[in-house]
């Protein structure tokens, strides 16, 4: 099954408009999920359920928002930041998210700025679509 | 009075959960249990909701479908979670409930992880639907970023087991929690 990312983009839309009771036009590729979109913790799992169903897919959570197992680890943070051993292990688990920005300042805070629309439509891509 | 089930106090105390639903009627295993409620006007709540006009709180039908669909999740892991209700998705009501109605509260499993699980839901009286409730239920042990919660299973206590005694679970035994040392 091959898919545009117009078409990926649409059902992701949808997902997170039911996941998470936004309009459809707040959920915009760069939105952020946390942020933007006001997601909890739980609403991660329930949006990983969704996307399970809409594209057939098997999701593991940690694949789609792998941030979340980094934070306990002494190694990788120090101070609030991700140190630059955590830095390698995020940029190996999120392959499909863009962290040049977040690199110059590795606040685990902003962290959840890494969740966006985007990222999920990126992932997704790679599934349906593998190179 | 709240819409959560399983709001569990510390310590070995036995305690007295709210059951506010009265037997299930059918429960297959890992899918799907219809429960029974019977509303009546000896609910001291109904005769403030309202003075003069009794109706159903629409949230104690939440309840009513949370403690439904949470034992039905919690049986899927023979009880050893502790299930929490996490989330409703949503929540629609078409009708009053009055003193007198019976009401079949009809639970499914729509995704089941190791974390948590996803429900959906429909509340009927006789063949008329009265509200569509979909809920998520968090497994805490296997979540909340390695808090820790006590021992032992404070969701679920045998009190639960009369819930089910007219239900013949074909698929997997229920088991029953120690009773606590009082």
């Amino acid at each position: 099954m091959t898919m545009s990312r117009d078409e990926i983009f649409q059902r992701v839309q949808e997902v997170l408009v039911d996941a998470l009771s936004v309009d459809d036009d707040e959920v915009t590729a760069e939105a952020t999920l946390m942020g933007d979109l006001g997601a909890e913790s739980i609403d991660f799992l329930d949006i990983v359920f969704r996307l399970e169903k809409a594209f057939a897919l098997k999701v593991p959570r940690e694949e789609l928002f792998p941030a979340e197992g980094l934070l306990n680890d002494p190694d990788l943070v120090s101070n609030g930041k991700l140190t630059e051993k955590g830095l390698n292990e995020l940029r190996e688990k999120v392959p499909h998210t863009d962290l040049t920005e977040f690199q110059q300042n590795p606040d685990i805070n902003k962290l959840a700025d890494l969740f966006t629309v985007n990222a999920i439509v990126n992932y997704i891509d790679g599934k349906v679509n593998p190179a | 009075m709240g819409i959560r089930f399983a709001c569990g106090r510390r310590g070995g105390e036995s305690e007295m959960r709210w059951i506010w639903i009265d037997k299930f009627v059918e429960f297959e295993s890992g899918r799907r249990a219809v429960a029974v409620k019977n509303v009546t006007l000896a609910e001291e709540h109904l005769h403030d909701h309202f003075p003069g006009f009794p109706i159903m709180p629409e949230c104690l039908m939440i309840e009513a479908m949370a403690q439904t669909a949470g034992i039905l999740v919690g049986q899927a892991k023979d009880f050893q979670e502790k299930v929490i209700l996490a989330k409703i998705n949503k929540a629609v009501f078409y009708d009053f409930v009055r003193p007198g109605d019976s009401l079949r509260i009809e639970a499914q499993i729509q995704t089941i992880a190791p974390e948590a699980a996803g429900t959906s839901g429909k509340i009927l009286r006789a063949e008329q639907l009265i509200a569509e409730i979909d809920l998520m239920f968090s497994h805490i042990d296997q979540n909340l970023a390695g808090k820790k919660f006590p021992e032992e299973n404070f969701v679920f206590t045998g009190m639960f087991a009369s819930l089910l005694r007219d239900v013949v679970l074909k698929e997997a035994q229920v088991v029953t929690p120690a009773p606590e040392p009082s």
